[in-house]
């Protein structure tokens, strides 16, 4: 057994146990199987969003990690704010941990064994808490520790007190190197975690969810994460995808898009609910996987940049990425001018904002305010366009004769025409003698 | 010519202002053009929510606004064109919000209201003018019709001293335009597209 839920344990069972025995105290004891790759994953994504505190992370397997805090105590508000600050992020993201600190890496490695947290800034209170740790602590072999409790040496300080020769003829060098590097008197290196530059992680969900706005809870641990791994790279993206994993139907793919580089959680939890928010499910979802490539350079972190306030620009855009999310990526739109005769084509939409100057367009006759697209055809009597009775002709032919070189040619005779209700309409003829209505003087 | 008559002296920012059109093609638009011209000139961003047509950029352009400064924001559920124009004002993002929306509930219209009366914006909502009976927050109600030579206009309602009856207002209209160029400068300059009056 290596791990035990509550109600497992308040029938006696407990981890390290055989499961024989275990499954004597409890007859109706559930088994899962480890799975040391999830477990990986899992480490190494918590591993990823603990880069948000510092670029200096080490795993320690199966399930442990070190950071290096010391430079980035200041920022986080102290040491305490700074493990309280951790303490939740990592309960946001769905686990809990025990955690300590200390002057040295193997020191606060082993104070996570101790039976209190322990956080310690200085040397000077290191080495007494670590001599009131127990002994299989410090021990990396049971062949060690078995020898250590025969000659009746309990704690760290018993063993501290042996002379240093015969420990390391009877238990190896590598223990007292060990407590020298967790004393401080010797220095021990660590391979840092790179977060990789790309970012992929999945959540299985305790339970199917079957509305669309169920997943975000479940979404907002991944996104932590991915933040962590994009602070941890100085990056930022400019897309990342959803994916929901079905029972029985093939997976669901959600694209979210950013107007510009980013990578807080928030933001994208943002965007990804506005585009949940008119989405029925295909099926109840049993996973949800959050993938992104394509990391850009983003400098710092941007909130104490700015210290929470916005620039205008910045506000405007992030409104259109959430209208964009939730109604389509062509719903917000500029417009700009366009070097063409053709009505339809004398416009083109536009990213908003980036409409150039108007030194494109063509100069012609009035225009109407609005473009009526496609033309609507207008019935014919006794010679005279129909809309809502007969059409006076106010002024007109002006002749639009253009396109022929790119297959879309045009041949129209267009008029402003008044309509009985008083309304200025602009139509047109075309060769044939059929009237279409393609603009309205507004 | 339209500010004399209005009690804020124009068109009112930070408020509500209905517009209730009985036609469409009654020269509505080209009544707010000035104001629209002006702010984009300024560098203040118009959003049009909801058109009913496309906004023709041409048109715009030579009536003197900056396209740089226009948006359009395109959706067919009545409820999101509510929802966006809520989200605009909220963040502050635009200085003239233009939005089509025909139906809308009382308790819709005071969202809308309450929002414009919290912004720095003009806010124009454009509605049929079967409407003009139903109750409403807004600041200003003008109601509109189409003349031979321009529009009549009358004030629903409005905050402050009002006139009364009905004005009659010579708007702008693109056969006055037609009047002063003479097809013989058109075609010079537009060997393509070229126009004269009937």
């Amino acid at each position: 057994m290596f791990a035990v839920e509550a109600q497992a344990e308040s029938q006696g069972v407990r981890a390290g146990m055989e499961l024989a025995a275990a499954w004597a105290l409890a007859p109706r004891l559930q088994l899962r199987e480890r799975n040391s790759s999830a477990e990986r994953a899992a480490l190494e994504g918590i591993a990823a969003w603990l880069c948000r505190f510092t670029p200096a992370v080490s795993l320690e397997p199966p399930h442990g990690m070190l950071a290096e805090v010391r430079g980035s105590l200041r920022r986080f508000g102290g040491l305490r704010s700074l493990v309280a600050q951790i303490r939740e992020g990592i309960a946001a993201l769905g686990f809990s941990a025990r955690l300590s600190a200390a002057p040295s890496a193997r020191g606060a490695w082993w104070l996570t064994f101790g039976q209190t947290q322990a956080l310690l800034e200085d040397f000077s209170t290191l080495r007494g808490a670590l001599e009131r740790l127990p002994i299989e602590t410090v021990c990396a072999t049971d062949e060690a520790r078995m020898l250590l409790s025969r000659i009746g040496i309990g704690t760290v300080d018993a063993l501290l007190e042996l002379p240093r020769a015969g420990v390391a003829r009877r238990l190896g060098p590598e223990l007292l190197a060990d407590l020298d590097r967790a004393l401080g008197t010797a220095p021990e290196p660590r391979r840092f975690f790179v977060p990789p530059e790309h970012f992929a992680a999945v959540l299985e969900l305790p339970a199917e969810v079957e509305h669309a706005a169920g997943l975000l809870f479940a979404t907002r641990r991944l996104l932590l994460q991915l933040e962590g791994v994009l602070s941890a790279r100085q990056s930022g993206i400019r897309r990342f995808l959803v994916v929901l994993e079905h029972r029985r139907l093939s997976s669901s793919r959600i694209e979210v898009g950013l107007a510009s580089p980013g990578r807080e959680a928030e933001r994208l939890l943002g965007l990804l609910r506005e585009r949940l928010s008119g989405y029925t499910l295909a099926a109840p979802v049993e996973a949800v996987r959050v993938e992104a490539d394509g990391f850009v350079p983003l400098a710092g972190d941007t909130q104490s940049l700015f210290g929470g306030g916005r620039t205008d620009a910045e506000t405007w855009h992030r409104l259109v990425e959430r209208l964009q999310a939730r109604l389509g990526e062509h719903a917000v739109t500029g417009l700009d001018l366009n070097a063409d005769y053709r009505p339809e084509r004398a416009w083109r939409p536009c990213p908003p904002d980036a409409a150039q100057a108007a030194r494109k367009g063509v100069a012609f006759g009035p225009r109407p305010l609005w473009l009526v697209e496609p033309p609507r055809a207008l019935a014919e009597r006794n010679g005279i366009p129909q809309h809502d009775g007969p059409l006076a002709m106010l002024a007109g032919p002006e002749r639009i004769e253009s396109g022929w070189w790119d297959g879309a040619e045009v041949r129209r005779d267009y008029f402003i025409a008044r309509a009985t209700d008083a309304a200025l309409l602009w139509i047109y003829r075309t060769p044939g003698g059929d009237w279409y209505l393609h603009g309205i003087f507004a | 010519m339209l500010d004399r008559h209005l009690p804020s002296n124009g068109w009112p920012s930070g408020a509500l202002t209905e517009i209730l059109t009985a036609v469409e093609g009654g020269g509505e638009l080209q009544l707010m053009l000035p104001a629209l011209a002006s702010l984009s000139a300024a560098g203040r961003r118009i959003v049009w929510l909801a058109p009913p047509h496309l906004p023709f950029a041409p048109a715009l352009a030579a009536a003197g606004i900056e396209l740089r400064n226009v948006a359009v924001v395109r959706t067919p559920r009545r409820r999101e064109v509510l929802w966006v124009a809520e989200q605009m004002l909220r963040a502050r993002a635009c200085h003239a919000l233009l939005l089509w929306c025909r139906d809308v509930r009382y308790a819709e219209l005071r969202r809308l209201a309450v929002a414009a009366d919290a912004s720095h914006a003009l806010v124009a909502l454009f509605r049929p003018q079967q409407t003009a009976q139903a109750p409403s927050p807004a600041a200003l109600r003008l109601e509109l019709r189409p003349t031979a030579d321009g529009l009549e206009l009358r004030i629903l309602k409005c905050r402050g001293p009002r006139s009364e009856g009905p004005l009659r207002l010579r708007v702008d209209r693109p056969v006055h335009a037609l009047d002063r160029s003479s097809p013989a400068t058109s075609r010079s300059r537009d060997p393509v597209a070229w126009l004269c009056p009937a």
